[in-house]
């Protein structure tokens, strides 16, 4: 973990949809940051403007990749970087999906939105050793077809016969599209797990967390074996200032992947 | 995998066999017409394969997709609900096997046995309920922006 920023060097910018773009990042000197695990964030600073945590949605040896969505003053200083440009990046910070807890069990991947973005490094992590989990599912709730994040690779998906059941639902479908209409669970139906044997990964909006965690623990997966993703508003990342602290945890540090067993109480106060 | 809303999970075996000593193996064409909305609604099914989208009539557009129904769920509740008449429009987004049901005839074994009656109620307003929820989490529009939150 680095509490200094690096300079890092953009060498990629992808328009993943209208406001989100994915930035492909090296090191700019000889330095680099710690091997990211699937599900941790950096803190990425647009010089001049701030530091928001953005989710590491690629990791390929020194490069690392981050889908920013353009909703304030620093994603959408970040969303407007070209290639050649700098940043600051500290981290890796927080915990990781820890995929080895699926080893010898069906895998089912949950995302709506943008969180996909966290989730793709574990997906990429799965189907390199397919024959250490069992069946795997990756479910993907968005607004519209167009929200849907790296298109290209998840049509890829969803044609593939391979080893990943893949399925996408939208909530408002464009016209004349054909496709799944409905929140992410009506998508459960279809996916191939047996609950008892299954871990489930579970990024996107909080309540759309909460509505899968609790249809899952219906069918029957203990709470323990859904790991979900939250999101809180991260400021130092490194457990010292508070503001991402959510009843006794603190998010940058303890999160933000825990599970289910300790979320739940967690989300269902309403003054957190 | 079934949820709590599909027939195999929602009602006991007893009821389960006696509702499928009517049913009826029936597939359709993609792009086959289920039902239109406004008109008798006097069967139901429950899909077996394929996906079947449910559509509402917008005068000067093409019937928007308002949901999508696959393997196991229930396509119709409005054959159990006076007036009996559709909601919405249905249609077979690809290739659809499923049960099909003969309503006055689901009905009348209801009237007849009170307990098989309350089974399907409790069934249809499962999936009803499900529905409800589903549509209303829609409404907040999660994956926008601001993840539902109202800001500008």
């Amino acid at each position: 973990m680095n509490d200094v920023p690096l300079p890092y060097r953009v060498t990629q910018v992808r328009d993943e949809t209208a406001d989100t773009v994915s930035l492909a990042l090296t090191p700019a000197g000889p330095t680099s940051l710690a091997p990211f695990a699937p599900g941790q964030f950096a803190m990425v600073y647009a010089f001049g403007v701030g530091e928001i945590p953005v989710s590491v949605s690629r990791i390929d040896r020194r490069e690392l990749v981050h889908t920013v969505r353009s909703v304030g003053a620093v994603s959408a200083a970040l969303c407007a970087l070209r290639p050649g440009a700098h940043v600051g990046l500290r981290g890796p910070f927080g915990t990781g999906w820890e995929l080895d807890r699926a080893t010898g069990q069906d895998m089912l991947v949950v995302a709506g939105g943008i969180g996909l973005a966290p989730l793709r490094p574990l997906v990429f992590d799965a189907l390199a050793a397919p024959r250490a989990y069992g069946r795997m599912n990756l479910l993907i709730g968005a607004r519209t077809p167009h929200d849907v994040l790296y298109s290209q690779q998840v049509h890829a998906w969803t044609a593939a016969h391979g080893p990943l059941h893949c399925g996408v639902t939208v909530d408002r479908p464009a016209p004349g599209r054909l496709g799944h209409v409905g929140v992410v669970t009506t998508l459960l139906n279809g996916a191939r797990f047996e609950p008892r044997n299954t871990t489930a990964f579970i990024c996107g909006p909080e309540v759309m967390i909460r509505a899968t965690a609790r249809d899952l623990l219906q069918r029957g997966l203990p709470a323990h074996r859904i790991r979900v993703s939250l999101e809180r508003n991260m400021r130092c990342a490194t457990g010292h200032c508070g503001h991402c602290q959510l009843g006794g945890v603190l998010m940058c540090r303890d999160g933000p992947v825990i599970g289910w067993d300790r979320a739940e109480s967690l989300l269902s106060v309403r003054e957190l | 995998m079934t949820s709590a809303t599909t027939m195999p999970f929602a009602l006991a075996a007893e009821h389960r066999e006696r509702l499928m000593r009517i049913a009826r193996e029936v597939s359709f064409g993609a792009g086959t017409r289920l039902f239109e909305e406004g008109r008798r609604a006097d069967r139901f099914w429950i899909v077996r394969t394929g996906t079947v989208a449910l559509d509402l009539h917008v005068p000067g557009r093409r019937a928007p997709v308002i949901e999508s129904l696959g393997q196991g769920e229930l396509v119709g509740w409005s054959w159990h609900f006076p007036p009996y008449v559709w909601q919405l429009g249905a249609e077979a987004m690809t290739t659809v096997r499923a049960y099909e049901f003969d309503a006055v005839a689901v009905r009348a074994m209801c009237a007849d046995d009170p307990g098989f009656g309350r089974a399907i109620a409790v069934w249809v307003g499962r999936v009803l309920a499900h529905r409800l929820h589903a549509a209303r989490t829609r409404l907040l529009d999660l994956y926008g922006p601001y993840g539902g939150d109202g800001r500008p």
